[in-house]
């Protein structure tokens, strides 16, 4: 985490870009530009500033917005609900959906249902999600009026309230990891389901399902935890564009807003943030293959 | 026989109260030009945080539709013979948001941190000799020479309004954000809603008292007529469609001109351009280096712009824009055909030819810088590009973001060390109204704006514009400006043009003004 705090630091000091002629508009002049940098001590030395940043680091403090001189905890802390809700709700769908579809497929390889797995699979890949966004909004929302094109409602308001301005948000983004985790389920089973274990299961007498879910699946499943575990990652990177398209007010967005405007002290914080969510994910995936596969010791 | 309503239903309706109370509340959805991040209308000439101000600030005077300074919450004002002191008192009922009644101290700090940020305050501000409370309700300016736009000044309608604000908030420093948004406007922010990049929540201060004439532009009676405004800002333009057509907002203050058939389809919106003034693009140069610092390099690309692809360049249709052939914005009183043969006679390249020829240009990169993700910019340097190109400059597009642009811009090095030749933007209409607040054509050197041109004559023919004694010698001191932005060329306007407003059709009552105000909107 201090290698990432120092890499980010360093890589936002050299960017172009200075906050304090997004902040003065388009009218101010140079000399307003200079007076409000010193205000904000953005005319200081990369060390004074990275020890300054560093000191409220070790104080738990993220620091505060250029712009809305609101703490950027406080703005991290707003965002997250929506983040999560949207993340975990595809990832949910996504595992829901594509472990089922690549289990099946694997089982009935080279019938009609796996080469309709598999080009769905391939059109779930082709699919820009802004375009699959857009597609749904026009369908769901725009034709049918089912459900809403933008925004997020908190679950305190309601949990209807809550998932349906997430059903079309969720659908486009995990579209993409549905076809990622069916095609690795589908590999992976077809890899298990070649092993004598599984003749000798099916030689027992055991059932298709079975052998299919208690045998293979599970012998599959580091793969797919893996693949599920680097998908939660690139969740949170694919949701700035479904919170773009769908006006949600998460992390993602918060993010690309801060990078335009050069506030960075949410930037700073954001990547750590994220930095921190990233190790936390890899651990709980390192440590769910001891209960997958107890041949795996740390 | 009456049965009593079980326990559990009596239970339930208390529930549901309030939320029956909410949905009878009436809720403008408000989709804004952009998102709302800082709260002080001082610190920034930004339009969003202009527009902002208007909701939860008042001001002392305001212009109306015909370019009349009217008091707005100033109850009466008078000025002595020799035009050296006004005498302001203050309306009946002024109170900020906190409930603390406005008093002069609040005007007179508020007053003088705007000054020390906006041109035309520090103008004020050179020829004010004091301001004085003569009691809480009355206050006096005097004056050290008679300054004839001292009520314009304090009526200024754009960037950087002079907006009244509590003492204790506008004790600020002029360069330090302020954080308090209590004002006494027509509307109060309700900051614990706010989520910056998403959603900005007013209510309507009960405690306004509005004027009695009607309103027009930001003058007269800021009556409220709905309960709540939230501004959602939605930065995915077809998402802003998509919600407008699906109803869930109300208003859409600027809409791109490709959505406009998308919209207009729909028999449940109006689109329509409320902006009588709309904004002005323009080209601008940087005077430091090669070879703009050549009046004749500035010229010659002048007799190649041709407003009219610039106007649909950036606002798509000619329906939404056109020509503006002016230094002060078209259908306002300075607006003028002076010396204006270079941009709307006939586009002739081999007289653009022969002045670059003329001004010894030896085929210097010209560096345009461009923000892609700005269209208004973007459009405007491939069309200028086009144009060097023509009178063969050898001129390149170096694009970035507008963050990376507007940081850019600010740097004096040449143009091989990270400088720049020309930037395009635009400003709104009342920006460029007359020369006090045209910052463009000013030519103070270093203290100009960006581009830093010198030049001490247009500096001369403004303050002569600023001596005018009526509105005939201002007239044709102005033409006198203008015939001088001709021949130095601080910029190029290139076009006026509106983004318009869409808006559904239970909605009434936009006022027609140059900013987007939400009293007087009505929602059935």
């Amino acid at each position: 985490m201090a290698v990432v705090a120092f890499v980010v630091f360093l890589l936002l000091y050299l960017t172009p870009g200075d906050p304090a002629a997004i902040l003065a508009g388009d009218a101010a002049t140079s000399d307003d530009i200079r007076r409000i940098r010193e205000k904000l001590g953005l005319d200081q030395p990369f060390l004074v500033r990275f020890g300054e940043w560093i000191g409220q680091l070790v104080r738990g403090d993220l620091g505060i917005s250029i712009f809305t001189n609101l703490p950027v905890a406080h703005l991290i802390a707003q965002r997250i609900e929506p983040t999560l809700s949207l993340t975990l709700c595809t990832l949910l769908v996504s595992v829901l959906i594509a472990v089922p579809l690549g289990t099946v497929a694997a089982a009935r390889a080279g019938t009609w249902i796996d080469r309709c797995v598999m080009g769905f699979s391939v059109l779930g890949f082709s699919l820009p999600v802004f375009v699959l966004a857009y597609i749904l909004i026009l369908v769901f929302s725009i034709q049918l009026d089912w459900l809403p094109v933008q925004g997020y409602r908190p679950i305190r308001e309601g949990v209807w309230e809550w998932a349906r301005h997430l059903i079309l948000p969720s659908t486009a983004l995990g579209t993409v990891y549905i076809a990622l985790i069916a095609r690795i389920t589908r590999a992976s089973m077809l890899d298990a389901l070649a092993q004598d274990y599984v003749r000798t299961a099916q030689a027992k007498g055991l059932t298709p399902s079975e052998v299919l879910v208690g045998h293979a699946l599970k012998n599959a499943a580091v793969p797919i935890v893996t693949v599920i575990g680097i998908g939660i990652a690139l969740l949170i990177g694919g949701a700035i564009v479904t919170e773009t398209v769908f006006a949600i007010p998460g992390i993602g967005r918060l993010t690309v807003d801060s990078i335009l405007r050069r506030d960075y002290p949410i930037i700073q914080g954001v990547v750590l943030v994220f930095s921190g969510a990233y190790v936390l994910i890899n651990l709980a995936v390192d440590l769910s293959y001891m209960l997958l596969d107890p041949r795996i010791r740390y | 026989m009456n049965r009593p309503l079980p326990k559990l239903v009596v239970a339930a309706l208390i529930a549901a109260a309030p939320a029956f109370a909410g949905a009878q509340q009436k809720v403008l959805k408000f989709i804004p030009q952009a998102d709302l991040r800082i709260l002080d209308p001082i610190a920034t000439t930004a339009y969003i945080t202009r527009n902002h101000g208007y909701m939860v600030y008042d001001t002392l005077f305001a212009i109306d539709e015909k370019f009349q300074v009217k008091p707005q919450m100033v109850d009466k004002w008078e000025m002595s013979k020799d035009g050296l002191t006004y005498t302001f008192t203050l309306r009946d009922g002024l109170k900020f948001h906190d409930g603390a009644p406005v008093k002069s101290a609040d005007c007179i700090a508020s007053i003088d941190r705007w000054a020390k940020r906006d041109a035309l305050g520090q103008k004020l501000a050179e020829a004010t000799a004091s301001w004085s409370a003569v009691n809480d309700k009355t206050f006096t300016l005097k004056l050290k020479k008679p300054f004839a736009l001292t009520l314009d000044a304090l009526a200024k309608p754009s960037s950087n309004v002079p907006f009244i604000m509590p003492e204790r908030i506008a004790k600020t420093d002029a360069f330090k954000n302020i954080e308090d948004p209590t004002g006494s406007g027509p509307f109060k922010m309700v900051k614990a809603e706010w989520v910056p990049g998403n959603k900005v929540v007013y209510v309507k201060n009960t405690d306004y008292v509005p004027r009695k004439e009607a309103p027009s532009w930001a003058s007269g009676g800021k009556v409220v007529k709905v309960d709540r405004v939230e501004w959602i800002y939605i930065p995915d333009s077809a998402t802003a469609a998509a919600a407008m057509n699906a109803g869930e907002a109300d208003i859409w203050e600027q809409m791109p001109p490709d959505l406009i058939p998308v919209l207009s389809k729909n028999k449940d919106i109006t689109v329509k351009n409320i902006d009588p003034l709309g904004s002005m693009g323009m080209v601008r140069f940087n005077f430091l280096y090669p070879p703009f610092n050549n009046e004749k390099m500035r010229q010659a690309l002048m007799w190649v712009v041709n407003q009219q692809d610039y106007v649909i360049g950036i606002a798509g249709d000619p329906k939404n824009g056109h020509p503006c052939y002016s230094y002060f914005t078209c259908g306002t009183p300075l607006a003028s055909e002076t010396a204006n043969a270079p941009l709307k006679g006939k586009r002739d390249v081999e007289k653009a030819k022969q002045l670059v020829k003329e001004s010894g240009y030896k085929g210097e990169k010209v560096v345009i810088i461009d923000a892609t993700d700005q269209p208004i910019v973007h459009s405007q340097s491939l069309l200028t590009l086009e144009n060097l190109k023509k009178i063969g400059v050898n001129a390149e597009i170096q694009a970035g973001d507008w963050g990376t642009l507007i940081t850019r811009r600010a740097v004096k090095e040449p143009p091989e060390k990270g400088g720049w030749n020309i930037f395009h933007t635009w400003l709104v209409g009342p920006d460029m109204v007359n020369p006090a607040v045209n910052f463009p054509i000013r030519g103070t050197g270093e203290k100009a704006w960006f581009g830093w041109p010198t030049d001490a004559k247009m500096e001369q023919l403004r303050e002569a514009w600023f001596e005018a004694k009526d509105a005939a010698s201002a007239k044709k001191a102005a033409d006198a400006v203008q015939q001088r932005a001709f021949e130095f060329v601080p910029i190029i306007p290139t076009g006026q043009f509106i983004l318009p407003t869409a808006y559904r059709s239970n909605i009434s009552g936009l006022i027609i003004a140059p900013i987007n105000l939400l009293w007087n909107v009505e929602k059935k």
